[in-house]
């Protein structure tokens, strides 16, 4: 009977032994000649690392911290953490408007909660890696790629991969933001492996693949579907980096026409993104006609934003059919639902007062506004959703309540966090935070439940945001609201400040929002549309006092004609 | 001396970029390295200063490095006009 392999270590050395010669990743680095990585040299470059980490002490089962910019560096100390039996972490690299001090900051929050036992990093880096660390820190060993161990031959026995066990945690993912670092989504190997056989056949993968991507790896979809997946179950790879992405989102079309990608996920924003900012000449026999799914996930999804992107590349062979869409989470370890494969992805024509003020998704009637809702398909063979209500009872087909999953592909638990833990899980059931509602057996996302705001993909804690507004002087603790404001033309949200300020001065008014901005930004990383400053008692609380952002959102809407 | 490269740029900026038309950027400001212009606004500048000037900036000249204020950002244009 042949085993099928779980583990990580299992899968990549059987590939090891049975296609060393094939190619894995082929790395673009801007400035650089493609770079094609065989499995035997990706396993080798890896091996290094993981002698390193062995050598260093750390022992299969410890947590390693991995602080990379897109490069051949992180592929091998994640896979070298991977093959001595480690657990990586990929924790984002400090960007140039992020100010070092709030990164420490951020890291030795992570630090604190994770209590990882090493963290690889550039040499460079590690001066900075080292001032995050108090004394008492878990952290035993800080190494640095100049010294990590040179390519060698994989001894799969000896280097402590082999030694864990399916059930056993093989990595932690950290969604962004302050309030998101204290919380890492741990997932076992048999959580990854059911998640990839189910996910394998809802995208029908075959030997024909190639994965064209230009995600970066600290997040879900980059990470599983566009990492993991493709290097696990041997489809080869393209992986361009998201740093030269955003000022060059034509490479994502050269890449897909030079290697004849088939399989792309883009967050909704990148759709308008490379739609509006994409010149012709770029474009210069650019082929996009192998691409059979471009699955469009990780942020609400538009319709307008597929359209839009459509109509850009149709005249370079992008096929209609090729639009996907996909619901998904760090805590199902990727795809909840897949739409798009089988048929063209169904869209709800659904009254968008019935949606707003009756929780109901009613079709649309002739004469009165109606919202184009795009499904996110079916679950995954794996995974069951329901729709529930705040009772945790199941609501009839068409009901808007919030959606919770069950599958053989959950995450282990928050690491060192059995609180939240516990907390996430109803009966067995994952309550997932968002809003939608289902019709035949697919799933409609309307919106979310926490009030997180998702610029880019990339999730924004508006305490992060309001935190470091009321920093600045003139502006008084408890009278900041942050929140997201959707843009038709960016197809994503907008972060937008509103904060309660004594001076009428004009002068001084400047100052305070200019100071916001600046505090923002250099804080988080994120860039705000807009501060508006109001005058005292303008925001709406609670009952219980708290900082009612929805209707703050509402109102500002009003006030800004919006 | 007054510098109409420096001016014209400002105004675009502030109007097309950070979207804040009114706004009045100094000489010697930062722009990138303080994220007043974002990363995903930077493809932006690049196609504005080619649409403006006739002058390309490549992708991988758009970081702090090669230029930061609208100062150097202007000297950038002469040197290649």
């Amino acid at each position: 009977m042949i085993v099928m392999p779980i583990t990580f270590t299992e899968k990549l050395q059987e590939t090891y032994r049975t296609r060393p010669d094939q190619v894995a990743i082929h790395m673009l680095l801007a400035g650089k000649p493609d770079l094609p990585l065989t499995y035997r040299e990706l396993l080798c470059g890896a091996a290094g690392y993981a002698r390193t980490l062995e050598k260093n002490g750390i022992q299969p089962g410890e947590v390693v911290v991995l602080i990379f910019q897109h490069s051949l560096e992180l592929v091998y100390a994640y896979f070298g953490a991977i093959l001595r039996g480690a657990i990586p972490s990929i924790m984002p690299f400090l960007t140039e408007k992020l100010l070092p001090e709030r990164y420490r900051t951020d890291l030795a929050a992570l630090v604190s909660i994770t209590r990882p036992e090493a963290i690889f990093t550039y040499r460079e880096f590690e001066p900075e890696v080292r001032v995050a660390l108090s004394p008492q820190s878990s952290v035993r060993a800080v190494m640095v790629s100049e010294d990590a161990d040179p390519p060698c031959e994989p001894d799969f026995e000896q280097l402590g991969g082999l030694s864990r066990k399916p059930e056993d945690i093989v990595l932690l993912q950290h969604s962004s933001g302050t309030t998101g670092l204290q919380k890492g989504v741990a997932l076992s190997h048999r959580a990854v492996h059911n998640q990839l056989e189910s996910y394998r056949r809802a995208m029908h993968l075959d030997e024909n693949d190639v994965i064209v991507s230009w995600l970066p790896l600290y997040h879900d979809m980059g990470l599983i579907a566009c990492f993991l997946m493709p290097i696990l179950l041997g489809v080869p790879l393209v992986l361009l980096s998201p740093f030269e992405w955003v000022r060059a989102p034509y490479r994502l079309m050269q890449a897909v026409t030079k290697y004849k990608g088939t399989l792309t996920w883009l967050p909704n924003f990148a759709y308008n993104f490379c739609a509006q900012k994409v010149r012709e000449r770029d474009l210069e026999g650019v082929d996009l006609s192998t691409w059979r799914a471009v699955s469009n996930c990780s942020e609400p999804m538009r319709y307008e934003s597929q359209h839009a992107f459509y109509e850009r590349f149709k005249p370079y062979g992008l096929k209609q059919e090729a639009f996907c869409t996909c619901y998904a989470m760090a805590e199902n370890v990727f795809a909840v639902t897949q739409g798009g494969m089988d048929a063209p992805v169904t869209i709800d024509a659904i009254d968008r007062d019935a949606m707003q003020t009756k929780w109901e998704a009613l079709p649309a009637v002739e004469g009165r506004p109606s919202v184009q809702m795009p499904s996110a398909g079916k679950p995954i063979d794996n995974t069951q959703v329901r729709v529930v209500n705040a009772k945790g009872h199941d609501l009839p087909e068409r009901k808007i309540g919030e959606l919770a999953l069950k599958s053989d592909c959950m995450l282990s638990g928050y690491y060192h966090r059995p609180d939240i833990t516990a907390k996430a899980f109803t009966d067995g059931w994952y309550l997932t935070g968002d809003y939608g509602y289902m019709v035949d057996g697919e799933v409609y996302v309307c919106g979310r439940k926490k009030e997180i705001i998702i610029v880019g993909g990339k999730n924004i804690y508006p305490m992060d945001l309001e935190e470091l507004a009321m920093g600045v002087k003139g502006v008084h603790p408890g009278r900041v609201s942050a929140f997201g404001v959707f843009d038709e033309s960016s197809g994503t949200e907008d972060v937008v400040i509103v904060a309660e300020v004594e001076t009428k001065d004009v002068a001084e008014r400047e100052r305070i929002a200019d100071e916001i901005r600046q505090a923002v930004t250099r804080g988080s990383a994120v860039a705000l549309r807009h501060v508006h400053l109001v005058g005292p008692r303008w925001l709406i609380k609670t009952s219980s006092g708290k900082n009612s952002r929805l209707q703050n959102k509402e109102k500002y809407l009003k006030e800004m004609g919006m | 001396m007054a510098d109409e490269i420096v001016d014209q740029l400002s105004k675009l900026i502030a109007e097309k970029i950070i979207k804040q038309p009114g706004k009045v950027l100094k000489t010697d400001q930062a722009l990138i390295s303080s994220g007043l212009i974002d990363s995903f606004s930077l493809v932006d500048l690049a196609l504005l200063v080619e649409d403006t000037y006739g002058v390309r900036i490549d992708d991988s000249e758009l970081n702090a490095d090669t230029f930061d204020t609208l100062e150097q950002l202007a000297t950038l244009i002469r040197s290649r006009k």
